[in-house]
């Protein structure tokens, strides 16, 4: 813990901010199209975060997969299931007090606990490329998971087709 | 003002993690509950990361996050597969009126 401000350091409040304020948006937003592209620039700032972690590949995973894969998915779904007349009014509130008091609450241990919490933090290492350690790695010891893996992707696929189409009982 | 560590990861991903539990319970939209969801999930890889960033593992810290993310990504399908399911039945992704079982 040195006093000296760096660019790593600048960069980490920019990427920080911004996640923060797109999980704020995601979370608070009344326009469920709206809460979306509030989680892409969370998502966004998280591979940024991963980045600055020198995790280079989760990287341009994180990108490809969430922003490229799981955020159209969300819009595709938003599209199909809203009227588009309420749009200003998607995202209904259920129980708020009890949201919110479950999240302050949650944030409240978290923190207390983190904040006192003795990490044994090495100085971190140098920034260097790690996408050719994790392949090594996942050829390793992480084959039989990436093996599983697929098969729940091939699992997946089937399935969702399966729950998603349109059956003989409906319309 | 210290260099940043692994503390300022780690409660960054508690920020996330609250806001997203918070807009999984107080939420109606399915849809909504899923953003949630992702947000939890993205904490909880940030965690990973940093963690293994920060600590002696590095390789093995990171093949988790690439696992959870894939999870992450078929949860997402299904779940998405499912609302739109329930929508074709119901007219609707409020999760309140979806509270009957082979209706």
């Amino acid at each position: 813990m040195n006093g000296d401000f760096t660019l790593a350091d600048g960069v980490f409040w920019l990427l920080s901010a911004a996640t923060a304020l797109g999980g704020l948006g995601a979370a608070l937003s009344r326009n469920i199209v709206r809460a979306v592209f509030f989680l892409l620039l969370t998502f966004a700032g998280v591979a940024g975060l991963y980045g600055l972690l020198s995790a280079d590949f989760l990287a341009a995973v994180q990108l490809m997969v969430y922003v490229g894969g799981v955020l159209v998915l969300m819009l595709f779904a938003v599209m199909l299931t809203s009227q588009i007349d309420q749009a200003h009014q998607s995202n209904p509130v259920g129980s708020r007090w009890l949201g919110i008091a479950c999240g302050a609450a949650m944030l409240a241990v978290l923190w207390t606990t983190l904040v006192r919490a003795p990490f044994l933090e090495e100085s971190a290492p140098a920034y260097a490329p790690t996408t050719a350690e994790l392949g090594h790695t996942l050829t390793g010891i992480g084959f039989l998971p990436l093996l599983a893996v697929g098969l729940l992707l091939c699992a997946v696929i089937v399935g969702a087709v399966v729950v998603a189409r349109r059956g003989p009982g409906t319309e | 003002m210290t260099s940043v560590g692994l503390h300022h990861f780690v409660l960054l991903s508690a920020v996330l993690f609250s806001l997203g539990i918070a807009c999984a319970i107080a939420r109606r939209n399915a849809v909504a509950i899923l953003v949630g969801i992702e947000l939890m999930l993205n904490a909880a890889a940030l965690n990973l990361a940093a963690f293994s960033r920060f600590g002696a593992l590095r390789a093995e810290g990171q093949l988790f996050v690439l696992f959870v993310i894939v999870l992450a990504a078929a949860e997402a399908v299904v779940g998405l597969a499912l609302i739109l399911a329930i929508h074709r039945r119901l007219r609707s992704v409020d999760v309140h009126r979806a509270d009957s079982l082979k209706g």
